[in-house]
């Protein structure tokens, strides 16, 4: 008979016989590192918080109507960032325009048709991720330099801003442009190559498509950050009073950091809070981008 | 008389030459004067051939002195263990190896007595000629209908009518009954089955010559491989099949040829390299191998 006899599970010690001895992730050791993994992201965090809730108490009171139709003024009661909105869209077009085209081409070529084991283009691979890294003032010195050999003598112009933002986000877009040519799977382009279709065919009809939301995606966030950018248009001369509208890519202007730089480098406490409502305006701004950006990378984004 | 066992090259029993005439609306014979690789039979009526041919990666050679010829309207199947270069060499028959880094192929491949390597001809005009299914069925992320009419589109032929061209290889493709309702829905919404079928229905919207099927059912269900095997039936009428499987009873079910490849260790280096051991009807191959090698694989006894 087995009746009596213990079974193997019965020898087995009971859940919880260690009684009140913490284990795993309740042991003191796990506690002290969850806390410090919290007490990390909190101090970010609270950081953050702390300064979006002081620019919205500051810039609150003066956000008004006049602040978007306005220009600037020496009355801080009658000033407005018209200049610098419209400055901003016009600077951020050009270099949409300018760089979009050039990134993706560029990463297409890294991608799709450069020989991945030649000397030159690894090297050029290279620079390529090195230059995302470079700080942004640097670009604005190279652009102002460029300027100059063009014969330009008024560096404060839309087209000049935006070949110093184009220079500083264009290895963004061409890495984020990579990333997403390179999620298109192989089988997808060896299907449309074995129909018979061209490698420029294969590139054009089904890769680029596809890659398409990817693309959308790192030139928006690419763009949110020539958007935040202020020194290297300061180092073209940006730092000008202009009371009028840009009309063109030759037309002098000024963007939102830069309005607001020089309206906290003011002494009155009221243009302080001007300076505040635009950080504002540029901050909800920034985060409709990248909303934007996260829209298009979860709706439109391929599952294969 | 000493017989040349190199040379000796079986020759079909006549009843069995007049069943797969009648089978196939084509001649069907082996003829026995003439002198190939010792692996081959001769094929009369071959479309691709293949001579001595070899294929490396790099330093690596993959496959190794294969003569191989296909014949017109019949079913080719390759077979063997994994490694011995069947993948390799289906890829070497529209030039899809181009497309690999380090690939390189040496020896001659011929498709309608044209060597498909010379120097003047563009590997895209292959590819138009000799279409391809691969192992994963890999629709493109667009409807069924332009799924279909991407192909005819992108080598510019020259269509009447593409709605008709699309239901004309949807049909030949046994897909029109079952997708003729949602033409302009996403291929993705399609069973693995169906989007292989709409690949091969792709593949003979460009009205190609032959079709090379690399492991076409491997990622399917059983019910789904019935169908894309007795659509092989049926598409051997207009086209000649060479396809790539790692399932014996497929190649014995739909094959009217059987090649059988193997791995082989270099004594030096240790590197395996594939090669082509035993080719004939896939009769002969199943029932009367002559090969022991051949005999030990399709019997189970290795790969």
């Amino acid at each position: 008979m087995t009746t009596g006899q213990r079974s193997v599970l019965d020898s087995v010690k009971p859940l919880g016989y260690r009684g009140k001895k913490l284990s795993g992730e309740k042991s003191p050791a796990s506690l002290v590192f969850l806390i410090l993994i919290w007490a990390a992201l909190a101090v970010s965090f609270i950081f953050l918080l702390v300064l979006i809730i002081t620019t919205f108490v500051e810039g609150f009171a003066v956000m008004r109507p006049g602040l978007f139709t306005n220009y600037p003024s020496s009355s801080p009661r009658d000033a407005g960032a018209r200049p610098a909105i419209l400055g901003s869209v016009w600077v951020v077009a050009v270099t949409a325009l300018l760089t979009i085209p050039l990134g993706v081409a560029a990463a297409i070529h890294l991608e799709e048709f450069a020989d991945k084991h030649n000397k030159f283009n690894r090297m050029v691979e290279l620079n390529v991720q090195n230059l995302a890294a470079v700080p942004s003032i640097i670009y604005g010195l190279l652009a102002l330099a460029f300027l100059s050999m063009l014969g330009f003598q008024n560096k404060n112009v839309v087209i000049g801003g935006a070949m110093a933002l184009g220079l500083l986000i264009m290895p963004v877009i061409i890495i984020a442009t990579r990333e997403a040519i390179r999620s298109v799977p192989q089988e997808i382009r060896e299907g449309s190559m074995a129909l018979g279709a061209t490698k420029w065919q294969t590139v054009w009809r089904q890769v680029l498509p596809s890659a398409v939301p990817g693309i959308a995606t790192g030139s928006i966030l690419a763009l949110s950050r020539a958007l935040g950018e202020a020194a290297p248009l300061l180092v073209l001369g940006g730092l000008v009073f202009v009371s009028f509208d840009p009309d063109g890519i030759m037309s002098q202007f000024t963007t939102m950091p830069i309005q607001i730089f020089n309206w906290s480098s003011r002494p009155q406490a009221q243009f302080h809070e001007l300076a505040a409502a635009a950080s504002i305006v540029l901050l909800v701004l920034l985060v409709l981008m990248n909303a934007l950006a996260i829209y298009i990378r979860n709706h439109y984004q391929k599952r294969w | 008389m000493i017989k040349d066992t190199d040379t000796d090259v079986p020759v079909l029993k006549p009843e069995e030459e007049a069943r797969l005439h009648e089978q196939h609306g084509v001649p069907v014979h082996v003829a026995p004067t003439q002198k190939r690789g010792k692996n081959n039979d001769r094929v009369t009526d071959a479309i691709l051939t293949c001579e001595d041919v070899n294929v490396f990666y790099g330093d690596f050679r993959a496959v190794t002195g294969v003569d191989l010829d296909f014949a017109r309207n019949q079913i080719t199947a390759l077979i063997g263990p994994s490694g011995c270069g069947k993948s390799t060499l289906i890829r070497v028959l529209n030039r899809m190896n181009d497309l690999i880094d380090g690939a390189r192929v040496e020896g001659k491949v011929t498709f309608r007595g044209v060597d498909m390597y010379a120097k003047n001809v563009d590997a895209i005009e292959v590819r138009r000629r000799i279409g391809m299914v691969f192992q994963k069925p890999n629709p493109f992320p667009k409807s069924i209908y332009d799924n279909i009419a991407y192909g005819p589109r992108v080598i510019g032929m020259k269509v009447a009518n593409m709605d008709d061209l699309v239901e004309e290889a949807l049909t030949g493709a046994a897909l029109w009954t079952e997708v003729k309702d949602k033409l302009k829905q996403s291929a993705f919404g399609l069973s693995g089955g169906q989007q292989q079928r709409l690949c091969i229905a792709r593949t003979i919207a460009v009205k190609p010559d032959v079709i090379l099927m690399d492991e076409p059912c491997s990622a399917l269900d059983p019910i789904a491989t019935t169908r894309i095997e007795d659509l092989m039936a049926e598409l051997r009428r207009n086209y000649t099949i060479v396809i790539v499987t790692h399932n014996m009873q497929q190649a014995a079910r739909v094959a009217d040829r059987t090649a059988f490849f193997t791995a082989l260790a270099d004594e030096g280096t240790g590197d395996r390299t594939g090669v082509l051991v035993e080719y004939g009807t896939t009769t002969q191959i199943f029932e009367s191998p002559r090969d022991q090698r051949t005999e030990d694989y399709i019997s189970g006894r290795f790969g």
